[in-house]
């Protein structure tokens, strides 16, 4: 159920949804439910804002749920400067996100990271340095931000990475469908899209900072899941505001909807905007106390994030010694 | 557990929050306390346990008052309190700032003793109790600032004796001593006697903040104190706490003349309409009901849900009840925190055994094995006979039923005899503002509940008691007009033996639902001139001509709903009529009074009747700066029924100065009218008849208001009783109230010039009125 197996070959698959849940497979669009929804955003937000201070992890429970946190990151790069070489170093920190010697005396000597994203052209880059590691190997995809390429080129992009080898597609959807209203448009699209990878997962980014509402957000994560995405994500990490526990909260709970009414559970990616080690504790209890233990494992949840594994090495190693640590202590991704 | 083993479980494991330094107060104050007195604390005296009540620990021994002790806290108060009040705002201020700052500098002190006395969890105390205590204090800081330039014709009512209950202790004192300090009282107050010990810290602090001598006084021990202050040489009680206990006090204070404030009891309603956020609705009532253990007077303890979304609202309530953790209140994870007393656990737990109906399901979640838990539980398909939908039970069990109409779950929200609050949900801005107004309760969150703030007026209608406290509002409570009052003197009805000039009958009958009507008893009253000459017979009304007012009154409920714009075109119409006829009335005041002062009274009621009619659409509210994105709207509502006895002195203005100011603010009036000149009001019948006055919203009955006014103050049905009788009933009326505890406005004797600026204006207008705070958090 974690990642955290010597024997990486037999470990590698548990990664991905397929072996432990069946695949989503979606279902007919259903406005009903879609146009049913509510998000009052004030108390989603006294939710959230209450939330760090009704659930506090402390001491070896911290340790444990900051390295499963680490378990869970998409250890992300997705810059138009990436090098084949900066994607070496990248996936050599997938592999071993935290020293060596603190991971053995916190008693998890094989944690790595939940897997590494990056563009298409880097893909080759990173299945080579992850290559035995049973680290999956996601690609953002279809026009990547915005997402208005051509939509028949959206769609080879995607086949194109998926005979490549990653294993993850992180699509991103039409704004403007939700923003007009067109949900038929944007069952389609996903839908299309979902076809287009094949056995690879798709995660659905819904530019969450672009869509205008919350009940804009839990629309979309719906239809996004009836078209059949396996994880719906916040943010592409380029829009102004990326992921927040409100948009989050929606997010789950629409998941949460989902699996009451059709049985599948999808998976969540908040991604953009989480550095911190105590915000990724924060994420975690709303996962554990909206969703349940269950999304707390990398087949259904995972933060998109580059940033993060440095704070919680830190924390780390301050749990391990009692001294603040400094970050040039830790192997940059 | 090894930290590869927490990482298959993903627990949260304990996480502690240190009592040392609260223990550490304690130890250092020798583990006794005394009271506070004056200044000081008294020596320990015998008394009793202090406990802990999620461990059974006893925390520190505390002191009974004694008579004696109580007598020396009044005194001392009474003594500072001219000092205090001519210290003026500004000083008052500054002091009321250093209570708010100590506050904050030892807020975790406060919050970790609050939790170890009470069983709260240490997440509410430290990030709700403790927070709000110190906004109170800075909020009426800011009100002692402004007092002079604000409230130029309000002063300190003198020494408040301030009762206090054990589930907010801390909160509940700060909500009593800001604003009575800020207006210039001073104050004995008991905490209950489970939870004192917070306030034995804040006296600790009274003295680092400079508050005088003899200002803050801190009685502790139970109930038999209180009894003391209630009947000590106070002017004021305001209490908090059972409608029980409420309603004792309102019998034991009445006809005092010390001023009273209840805050009680409560059955409060949580409405979920089908179109709001199901998932925010859930969360809403764990602050509603979960929220200190159930153990709050405002606690959404009924939920009434649409029947479209019932199944479903349900099936996602059990869930996130089984997510709730219960267990120690020190605990930083904990939602659910100790009961406060074995005794309050055994009354919850006796309360839900004995209820057979509906399906009653505990959430499943572990219950720490010792200590005061009771699981979070709800009970659905109950029906508004059962008794948990009546009853309050002040713990965390939550009872339930379905309704299909907005109309039906208005109904059903007002069906019991409380008020305090209502909460409801819906994303339809007409029909949350649509709904809000007609909830009986003194405080109406929207999408939200049990948000609190100083700015904000907090209490409740019916048997949830009367007054608010926080807002310009709830200075009301703690003022009252400057200046010196005369004792009122009696004045017996003329005697003769003439018989009657006019042959033709002049009985006049009572006013009833738009009709005169014939007195049930039967019986009349001759009504004689200065002179001795027979003017008339007047009609004596009964208990069953007072009920069948009431009866048409009730049936006029539409008059409430009506614009102020309207009601203000009938009080013109009114004053319109009268002016036609002054010359008539002015004789008939002559004939009945004697003298020739008719003229001057009948020129002040057309005045008076103007001065309400303009009144009618201006006594505004007020939209309160409260920190939410959303506004916290102070509505006035009309209190409904009102009886009146009116003046005997001034007997057509002082009948229209009881009447134009209720039926202005849209209440319905049963008016006793003056016992010794009856017959002027007569007259207004055949006015209020030709004036669109709409049957039933003014009802007049004659005869005498010592046989009247226990009826009246009795009467389930009627929500407020006025009183400026010649006859002294202060102490009838204000017994007779506590049935349904309404409120009395009574004139304890002492007269009032209805000719002058005190026989109208503002004072009439809030006793009209009851304010309504609607909290309407909002974002897109």
């Amino acid at each position: 159920m974690h990642n955290v197996s010597t024997d990486t070959a037999a470990h590698a698959p548990s990664q991905l949804p397929q072996v432990t849940e069946p695949r989503n497979p979606g279902q007919p669009l259903d406005m009903d439910w879609v146009r049913r929804v509510q998000a009052n955003t004030s108390a989603i937000e006294r939710r959230c804002a209450t939330l760090p201070g009704r659930r506090s992890i402390k001491k070896d429970h911290q340790a444990a749920w900051l390295l499963k946190a680490v378990s869970l990151i998409d250890l992300t790069t997705l810059s138009g400067d990436d090098t084949e070489r900066r994607v070496q170093r990248l996936c050599a920190k997938a592999r071993q996100p935290v020293r060596a010697e603190m991971l053995e005396a916190l008693g998890l000597p094989d944690l790595t990271t939940g897997a590494v994203c990056v563009y298409h052209e880097m893909i080759p880059a990173a299945l080579r340095a992850l290559d035995g590691t049973g680290i999956p190997v996601a690609a953002v995809s279809t026009g990547f931000p915005a997402g208005l390429s051509p939509f028949a080129l959206r769609l080879q992009e995607i086949q194109q990475s998926v005979a490549l080898g990653a294993e993850e597609i992180d699509i991103v959807i039409s704004r403007r469908h939700v923003l007009e209203g067109n949900w038929q448009a944007l069952y389609d699209e996903m839908a299309q899209m979902r076809a287009a990878c094949g056995d690879a997962h798709i995660k659905a980014i819904l530019a969450t900072g672009e869509l205008g509402t919350l009940r804009n957000v839990a629309r979309a994560s719906l239809v996004c899941m009836m078209a059949g995405a396996d994880f719906i994500k916040t943010s592409t990490g380029k829009e102004s505001v990326n992921a927040t526990l409100p948009v989050s909260l929606v997010m789950i709970r629409a998941i949460r909807d989902f699996y009451d009414h059709t049985g599948h559970r999808v998976g969540y990616k908040p991604a953009g905007g989480i550095s911190k080690a105590k915000d990724a504790l924060v994420y975690l209890s709303l996962i554990k106390e909206e969703l349940g233990d269950r999304w707390l494992q990398p087949d259904l949840f995972r933060f998109g994030a580059s940033s993060l594994l440095g704070d919680i090495e830190r924390q780390l190693e301050h749990h391990l010694t009692g001294a603040y640590s400094a970050g040039y202590r830790h192997a940059i991704g | 557990m090894t930290v590869k083993e927490i990482f298959e479980t993903m627990d949260y494991g304990p996480a502690p929050e240190a009592a040392g330094d609260a223990l550490a107060w304690i130890v250092g104050q020798g583990a006794q306390f005394g009271h506070f007195i004056n200044g000081a604390f008294t020596d320990p005296a015998p008394g009793f346990d202090s406990k802990n009540p999620a461990t059974g620990e006893v925390l520190a021994t505390l002191s009974q008052a004694t008579q004696a002790d109580v007598d020396a806290a009044v005194k001392a108060a009474r003594t500072a309190q001219p000092k205090w009040a001519s210290a003026g705002g500004h000083a008052r201020a500054r002091v009321l700032y250093a209570i708010a700052r100590l506050l904050q500098k030892h807020s975790r002190l406060f919050a970790v003793l609050e939790t170890l006395d009470n069983g709260k969890p240490i997440r509410e105390a430290r990030d709700i109790d403790v927070p709000l205590a110190q906004r109170h204090f800075y909020y009426h800081a800011g009100m002692a600032q402004l007092m002079e330039a604000e409230l130029p014709d309000r002063e300190a009512l003198g020494v408040c004796g301030q009762i206090i209950p054990w589930n907010f202790p801390l909160l509940m004192l700060a909500w009593k001593i800001a604003p009575a300090l800020a207006m210039g009282n001073t104050v004995v107050l008991k905490p209950a006697e489970y939870t004192s010990l917070t306030a034995l810290l804040f006296a600790d602090i009274c003295r680092q903040a400079g508050v005088p001598k003899g200002v803050v006084n801190i009685v502790t021990g139970d109930g038999a104190v209180g009894e003391m202050i209630v009947t000590a040489d106070v002017d004021k009680i305001a209490f908090t706490g059972s409608t029980a206990v409420g309603r004792r006090i309102r019998q034991a204070t009445a006809g005092t003349g010390k001023a009273l404030t209840l805050e009680l009891g409560g059955k409060s309603p949580y409405i979920v309409f089908d179109d709001a956020d199901l998932d925010s609705a859930v969360e809403g009532l764990v602050d509603a009901i979960w929220f200190n253990q159930g153990q709050v007077c405002c606690a959404a303890s009924r939920l009434l849900v649409h029947e479209p979304v019932a199944d479903a609202f349900y099936a996602k309530l059990r869930t996130r009840m089984d997510k709730l953790r219960i267990g120690d209140p020190l605990d930083k994870s904990i939602d659910v925190g100790a009961v406060v007393d074995p005794v309050q656990l055994d009354t919850i737990t006796q309360m839900v055994n004995d209820n057979t109906a509906g399906v009653t399901y505990q959430a499943q979640t572990p219950l720490p094995a010792e200590g005061c838990y009771y699981p979070p539980t709800l009970i659905t398909g109950l029906n508004t006979a059962d008794t948990l939908m009546q009853e309050e039970i002040f713990g965390p069990v939550l009872v339930s039923t379905t309704f299909r109409t907005p109309t039906e779950a208005v109904e059903l929200a007002n069906n019991t005899r409380y008020g305090l609050a209502a909460t409801l949900w819906t994303e339809n801005v007409n029909l949350a503002l649509d709904v809000a107004p007609k909830l009986a309760a003194g405080v109406v969150w929207v999408n939200a509940t049990n948000l609190f703030d100083a700015a904000a007026g907090f209490g409740g209608v019916r048997e949830s008691g009367f007054g608010r406290e926080g807002g310009w509002e709830g200075l009301m409570a703690y003022t009252k007009p400057t200046g010196t009052t005369k004792p009122l003197k009696p004045i017996p009805a003329f005697t003769g033996h003439d018989t009657p000039t006019d042959p033709l009958d002049r009985t006049a009958k009572l006013y009833i639902g738009g009709k005169q009507a014939r007195p049930d008893g039967g019986y009349s009253r001759n009504v004689y001139g200065k002179n001795g000459a027979l003017l008339g017979q007047t009609s004596l009304a009964n208990r069953k001509d007072l009920r069948n007012a009431v009866e048409a009154a009730a049936a006029v409920k539409g008059w409430a709903k009506t614009t102020g714009h309207l009601r203000a075109q009938i009080l013109y119409y009114i004053a319109e009529n009268l002016s036609a006829r002054a010359d008539e009335f002015a004789a008939r005041l002559n004939a009945m009074q004697g003298g020739r002062s008719g003229e001057k009274e009948v020129a002040a009621s057309i005045q008076r009747l103007f001065t309400y009619a303009a009144w009618a659409d201006k006594y505004d509210g007020a939209a309160k700066g409260v920190p939410l994105r959303g506004v916290a709207l102070a509505m006035h509502e009309p209190v409904g029924i009102i009886g009146a006895l009116c003046p005997d002195t001034a007997p057509l203005l002082g009948l229209i100065s009881c009447m134009a100011p209720a039926i202005a603010m849209g209440n319905r009036v049963i008016l006793a009218a003056s016992q010794p000149f009856p017959l002027a009001a007569a007259d207004v019948y055949q006015v209020l008849d030709t004036s669109d006055v709409p049957p039933g919203v003014v009802n007049i009955l004659t005869g005498d208001h010592a046989d009247l006014a226990p009826h009246m103050a009795k009467h389930l049905n009627i929500d407020a009783v006025w009183s400026f009788s010649g006859s002294d009933l202060s102490a009838t009326i204000e017994h007779a109230a506590a049935g349904n505890l309404k409120r009395t406005w009574v004139n304890n004797g002492q007269a009032r010039d209805w000719m002058g600026a005190e026989g109208e204006g503002r004072s009439f207008l809030a006793a009209a009125t009851e304010v309504k705070t609607v909290w309407i958090p909002y974002g897109e």
